[in-house]
């Protein structure tokens, strides 16, 4: 949580200290628990509005985003790019001042571009919550993954986890390299040369191009989304080449550590970088346990967020 | 039952280890099982063939890293078969088949049919090179990883150059991945889309367009930044001319993972062999001046080039017996690799051991082979010869389909008498 002094954004992993994480895993952790009830409403939020500007399409985090708003309280109001005046010219930062004119508390945003989000942040008075830049940083995704491996292995300290696919233009991969290891986990990074960003070993991960080698010794296997367009030539040359190569398949996983947790951030490309039977399998599988803690650990954001703004304690 | 055949009273010639000794040579289920000079001298071997060499040079089969054939797609100009005779014809027991065929071999499928083909139908070893790029486009990667396990050596557009330098990068960044080589040419192809022979005064005095030199310095030199930043094993298809020899060198110097070859008729002959538009001598990187084939024997000389190739290209008449800018491009090669060569040994003075590394122990290096050297356990993939031996180049006496040579006519020294692979012997030469 940075920026502003007199608010507070969450923009990235990389700058925030490990205690500032683990508070957000402990309070995210309780409402866990309070979706599990039947009342899973708070007035935390009441009176607050929330926008979310999606100018890429997201079904999964936006809804999370969603829910985790209209669950604390807030007004809620989506605004995707098919709608917004972007489209008919209007400068990046325009939208966001005007926006700001209409006095919003918090504002998420995801954009295709890496640092948009930031450049936002600084043009508006609201705190802002990064949904995923370009290929910078994607931070509730590495927040709701550490807190679905802490509560299956209780902590994450000493564990080794195996981060397998586009790792070059992945914004999920960038945020969980930083949140595992300021957490003590040993990250590995396994995907094709095309795939792999040029200085990806000064992250402090381990970086391999053989799968098989990636995941001996792991205690979770993350998976990342390959982009259908990535497989026509430019960077791989096929679909099943990638999947011979580096699906994550039974075979393949045999390699891990037994009983290993396979995560994918969603959504699944099924045969291309995971088979089903892998997907599917609820005794290996977080994937579902993902999208749960998505909701709980957004509420927690939101909450310390709304904590920090400068009117907050006139809402109390 | 063990086969068992014995070559006495060779000359044994093993490049790798600098071996040049009288002895004999035990071939055991188609392995060399043991060598020597003091090999039999307490009798004749037991149970074996015996084969006496009468002094002549038994040296590893030579390995050629550069052939096309016609088959699949163009089988009157070679097939498989064809291409086997004439290796075998030519001492050469291994070559890399260029994947310019009609379909171009960029599926892990037509890999496996070629090698089987390849067993079932030819008298040497067929090592097929796959498509970097599919379709040899340029556009798209081919399956590089798949290719490879089906048993690709090699991965290359063989006589073309990848165009975009972004392709290029992430073509070698995923070869890199599975440790792949990839084999260049070298030649933008925008520069020497306007030309037919080498660019200067004698393409001028002729009216033909030229390819300058250029266009291969530049290709090399990019290829060397983008070696550089990939780390990809990288071997240049051929080398025609002093200015990319000189990149090569400099990028060997800088520690690069970079080989280079040759072809046999860029150490032999230069653009006046073009003579009265002669297109059997238009051949693609052209023929260079005198200056650039001299650099070539001496790159040779000093190490830089590491291969001999033949670039043995088999072309029918109705595609040579045309005016020299419609023609096509490419020259038989593998019946005179072996005379072509030696000529550097005659010529230029290099001893006959450096002159058969670049075609035996060199290319078996670069392509990660057991064979290329006389060795115990090494396949005995062998090659008798007498270097001595001065013969004038006869197409018609060719066992490629195709007879477009360019030394037609020419005098070289150098004879194969017998080729060996795998123990059994697949050509043996008349005695007149």
């Amino acid at each position: 949580m940075n920026g502003h002094p007199t608010r507070q954004h969450l923009l990235a992993i990389a700058p925030l200290q490990r205690h500032q994480i683990e508070s957000l895993l402990d309070l995210g952790n309780e409402y866990v628990n309070l979706n599990r009830e039947v009342q899973k409403k708070r007035d935390t939020l009441r009176g607050r509005t929330l926008i979310n500007l999606f100018f890429e399409p997201s079904t999964r985090t936006q809804s999370s985003f969603e829910l985790a708003g209209k669950r604390l309280g807030a007004d809620v109001m989506n605004m995707s790019v098919a709608q917004s005046s972007v489209r008919k010219g209007e400068t990046l930062i325009d939208t966001a001042t005007t926006l700001n004119a209409m006095r919003p508390d918090i504002i998420v945003i995801r954009h295709q571009d890496s640092g948009a989000v930031a450049l936002l942040a600084d043009k508006v008075s609201c705190a802002v919550v990064n949904a995923g830049d370009g290929a910078h940083e994607h931070p509730t995704q590495a927040l709701l993954d550490a807190l679905t491996i802490r509560r299956r292995m209780g902590q994450i300290e000493g564990l080794t986890v195996t981060i397998s696919g586009d790792v070059l233009h992945s914004r999920v991969a960038r945020s969980n390299v930083h949140l595992l290891t300021k957490l003590g986990a040993r990250v590995r990074l396994v995907a094709p040369r095309t795939l792999l960003p040029a200085g990806a070993r000064d992250w402090g991960a381990e970086v391999f191009t053989d799968m098989r080698a990636a995941l001996k010794g792991a205690d979770i296997v993350m998976m990342l989304r390959l982009q259908m367009e990535r497989m026509t030539g430019s960077f791989l040359p096929s679909q099943r080449e990638y999947f011979h190569f580096y699906g994550l398949d039974r075979e393949k996983l045999a390699l891990a550590k037994p009983g290993a947790f396979v995560m994918h951030p969603g959504p699944m490309n099924r045969g291309v970088e995971i088979d089903s039977d892998i997907a599917d399998d609820i005794d290996r599988s977080l994937i579902q346990e993902q999208v749960e803690m998505g909701v709980a650990v957004r509420m927690a954001v939101l909450d310390q967020l709304a904590s920090k703004l400068p009117n907050a304690e006139r809402n109390a | 039952m063990t086969q068992r055949a014995a070559f006495i009273n060779a000359r044994l010639v093993d490049p790798e280890t600098n071996l040049d000794t009288p002895g004999a040579l035990l071939v055991e289920d188609g392995r060399i099982a043991d060598m020597g000079p003091r090999l039999f001298n307490d009798g004749r071997p037991q149970g074996a063939t015996v084969i006496d060499c009468a002094n002549a040079t038994l040296a590893p089969g030579l390995i050629d890293m550069r052939v096309f054939t016609g088959e699949p797609g163009a089988e009157h100009r070679e097939t498989l078969a064809s291409a086997g005779e004439s290796a075998a014809a030519g001492g050469v027991t291994s070559f890399v088949m260029m994947p310019v065929t009609e379909p171009v071999i960029d599926d892990a499928a037509l890999v496996d049919f070629i090698r089987r083909r390849a067993a079932a139908t030819a008298k040497v070893n067929i090592l097929p090179a796959a498509a970097l790029t599919q379709g040899l486009k340029g556009a798209h990667m081919a399956e590089i990883g798949l290719l490879q396990e089906a048993g690709a050596i090699a991965f290359t557009d063989a006589d073309r150059t990848v165009t975009s330098s972004l392709i290029m990068r992430r073509c070698l960044a995923y070869a890199s991945n599975f440790d792949a080589l990839v084999i260049a040419h070298a030649e933008d192809p925008a520069l020497a889309a306007v030309g037919h022979m080498n660019e200067g005064s004698l393409a001028n005095r002729m009216g033909l367009g030229g390819i300058p030199t250029a266009a291969e310095a530049m290709a090399v030199e990019r290829d060397m930044r983008l070696v550089e930043l990939t780390g990809a094993r990288y071997h240049l298809g051929q080398v025609s001319c002093a200015a990319a020899l000189e990149v090569i060198a400099a990028a060997k110097a800088r520690g690069l993972p970079v080989t280079c070859a040759v072809s046999a008729h860029h150490l032999v002959l230069n653009e006046n062999d073009v003579g009265e538009y002669k297109t059997f001598a238009k051949v693609s990187p052209p023929l260079r001046t005198e200056e650039d084939r001299k650099a070539m024997v001496e790159g040779v000389r000093a190490g830089i080039i590491d291969v001999i190739v033949s670039s043995h290209d088999p072309q029918a008449a109705e595609t040579k017996r045309v005016p020299f800018a419609q023609a096509a491009y490419g020259a038989v090669g593998l019946e005179t690799l072996l005379p072509a060569a030696l000529s550097l040994h005659h010529e230029a003075g290099l001893p006959l051991t450096d002159v058969l590394r670049r075609l035996t122990s060199n290319p078996a290096r670069v392509l990660r082979l057991t064979a290329g050297r006389l060795a115990i356990g090494a396949p005995a993939d062998l090659v008798l010869l007498d270097p001595g031996t001065p013969r004038r180049i006869d197409p018609q006496s060719f066992r490629s389909r195709s007879k477009n040579s360019p030394f037609k006519g020419r005098l070289l020294q150098g004879a194969v008498l017998r080729t060996v692979v795998a123990g059994r012997t697949v050509f043996e030469a008349q005695v007149s």
